[in-house]
């Protein structure tokens, strides 16, 4: 889930970039941690750089595509060097779980406290939403579209190379609906029903996708029909002219999420700036760079973003209704922790 | 003595023994003394099938590049020196290139909408695309692709120390060219036959960015495993010992391979 923009290899690696910082302020700090590329230039300018003028403090920014890992060792060694990550929200409860992450306190953060419950967690905020959706191209399909998980699963109504993501999270709830589960009855999943439906199209995957570049560039090249994707590596590809389209509908709508990790260096300036990065206004910024939806659904109440534009983003609430929200929480139960492993063998057989 | 090569211990010691002793460690201690990750290789299908599919795919890929390569390195061999430092800079250029780079080259060939395909279908030779990429043929063809010279300057090295005057003497006694090749010159490139399937065969091992975007998701080769069980399942301990694993079976097979020819033959030039 952390490929989501990981456009290759090369920007993984965009180093400790120091913003706004005076030696006046030097004191108050904290390093942030996101996922590098356009998604966080897109940040640093919505968000990170207004919170660090208002708040009067110094962000440090480092960036890695995959921060789990890293957040384990620096947690594990005693002394992290990191504060605040922005990280698929799986990690932020698991990290809870194991003692990776520190547990917040609502009282001291009022923007988050405002938001609706199932965007937050003891342990982390939803920061940007994002969705898996259906994805298809407008040359095989340029009327009747396939329009739900039904339809992408009917090889003979709608006949046509078709590409997954090579992973269960989003995969399964997807296999479920197509068998008929409503988008808001999917949890606890049955992953045993899961399965059995993902088996019935499984010859009929060209590509199980492991990065979103990968999927991006699948359907610029007309290499499969329809697929899963991520609605922003969809409009990327439909802005760079090619003929693709998506549906919102029964779309799997998903969130990247702030969270401290455990033993953070600069804890209470970290909780400060939470506060700030999921501030209305803030929020709604983040929108006007990047094809991603605001954490706070309260952005929509400020005019900074036009209806038009609204009307294009994952959690936009008329979207957001359409589409089946993302249980992080079930997917880092043992439940879920079961289902991941059970793809790798799903997938070699 | 000591003296002088002890900076070069220290840096081995730091950048090898330490870390691949970490990775070692990891894979058999958690919260106390385990075996369970290594239970787990050695009696989980998935791992099972991961080695058995890395294995096929390195014989075959040796094979090919062996095919290939031989009759290159022939005749960079038996042409002049300007021809045969050309044919050697075609065989090196590609290194220069990354090996992404090479991998998104091949998927432009060989995908649904790629050059052969759209070439095969103007000459009207298909009517359906061929499923030449996202699965094991094509993840095989750009390994070969990519590990080609590995198999190539071994064998040209071997080549050109086999003395041209033991072939003349070979034809001098009546033997014809392809007689004098298979009694002579073929069993003296031998060495270099084994050093070449070698080196192909151990860097094909641990083969990552090739299968990934070029197998479709489901040519899971051996690092792959690896990596996913850091990634997804957040399990060191797993991923360190398919690692072991991995690490022992390429030392056994320069063990084995040491017993014929030198080391050095392999790793460099003597």
């Amino acid at each position: 889930m952390t490929m989501k923009r990981n456009l290759g290899y090369g920007y993984a690696v965009l180093g400790a970039i120091v913003l706004s910082g005076t030696a006046a302020n030097a004191a108050e700090q904290i390093t942030f941690v996101s996922q590098g590329g356009a998604y966080q230039q897109a940040q640093t300018v919505a968000i990170l750089d207004p919170s660090a003028k208002k708040l009067g403090i110094t962000i440090n920014q480092d960036s890695i595509p995959d921060a789990w890992p890293a957040i384990k060792t620096q947690v594990g060694s005693g002394k992290p060097i990191w504060d605040v990550v922005d990280t698929p929200t799986g990690y932020c409860l698991r990290g809870g779980e194991q003692g990776l992450i520190e547990k917040l306190d609502f009282s001291k953060i009022p923007n988050a406290a405002a938001m609706p419950e199932a965007y937050r967690s003891p342990y982390s905020i939803s920061y940007e939403f994002y969705s898996s959706v259906l994805a298809f191209s407008q040359k095989t399909f340029p009327k009747d579209a396939p329009n739900s998980w039904i339809d992408f699963w009917d090889v003979k109504k709608f006949p046509g190379r078709r590409a997954l993501r090579n992973h269960p999270i989003a995969t399964l709830e997807a296999a479920l609906m197509a068998d008929g589960v409503a988008p808001d009855k999917l949890y606890p999943l049955d992953v045993d029903r899961a399965f059995k439906k993902l088996e019935e199209i499984k010859p009929n995957i060209t590509v199980w996708w492991t990065s979103g570049a990968q999927s991006a560039q699948l359907l610029n090249d007309g290499e499969v029909d329809m697929e899963m994707a991520w609605n922003g590596r969809v409009s990327a590809v439909a802005k760079e002219g090619a003929k693709v389209a998506f549906t919102y509908n029964q779309g799997i709508l998903q969130s990247t999420s702030l969270c401290i990790l455990k033993g953070a260096p600069n804890l209470e300036t970290a909780v400060k700036f939470l506060n700030e990065a999921v501030d209305p206004v803030h929020q709604a910024n983040l929108p006007l760079h990047i094809d991603y939806g605001p954490g706070n659904p309260k952005a929509f109440e400020t005019s900074v973003i036009k209806p038009e534009r609204a009307a294009q983003l994952p959690s936009e609430p008329s979207n957001a209704a359409k589409q089946a929200l993302m249980s992080y929480a079930w997917w880092s139960s043992p439940a879920g922790e079961a289902a991941e492993k059970r793809w790798a063998s799903f997938m070699q057989k | 003595m000591l003296a002088l090569v002890s900076p070069a211990l220290l840096v081995i010691l730091a950048l090898i023994v330490l870390p691949v002793g970490w990775l070692a460690w990891q894979s058999i201690y958690h919260d106390g003394f385990t075996l369970e990750n290594y239970r787990r290789v050695f009696t989980e299908d998935i791992y099972w099938r991961s080695f058995a599919l890395t294995f096929e795919i390195s014989l075959a890929v040796t094979g090919i590049a062996l095919l290939l390569g031989y009759p290159v390195a022939y005749l960079a061999n038996s042409v002049p020196k300007g021809w045969s430092i050309l044919i050697l800079s075609l065989v090196v250029l590609p290194f220069w290139t990354s090996v992404l780079v090479r991998a998104y080259a091949w998927l432009a060939l060989l995908q649904r909408t790629g050059v052969i395909n759209q070439f095969l279908r103007y000459l009207d030779v298909i009517s359906e695309p061929l499923a030449l990429v996202h699965n094991t043929f094509g993840t095989v063809v750009a390994t070969v692709h990519i590990l080609l010279p590995f198999m190539v300057l071994p064998l040209y090295a071997t080549m050109q120390k086999i003395p041209g005057d033991l072939m003349q003497a070979g034809a001098s006694l009546g033997a014809s060219p392809s007689l004098t090749f298979v009694r002579v010159f073929l069993p003296l490139s031998l060495p270099g036959v084994l050093a070449g399937c070698t080196m192909v065969f151990v860097l094909c091992l641990g083969f990552y960015i090739t299968p990934e975007l070029l197998g479709g998701g489901r040519t899971v080769m051996v690092s792959m495993l690896v990596s996913r069980n850091v990634e997804l399942y957040n399990q060191f301990g797993a991923a360190s010992a398919v690692a072991v694993v991995l690490l022992l079976s390429v030392l056994a097979i320069f063990f084995a391979v040491s017993r014929f020819i030198s080391l050095d033959r392999i790793l460099g030039q003597k």
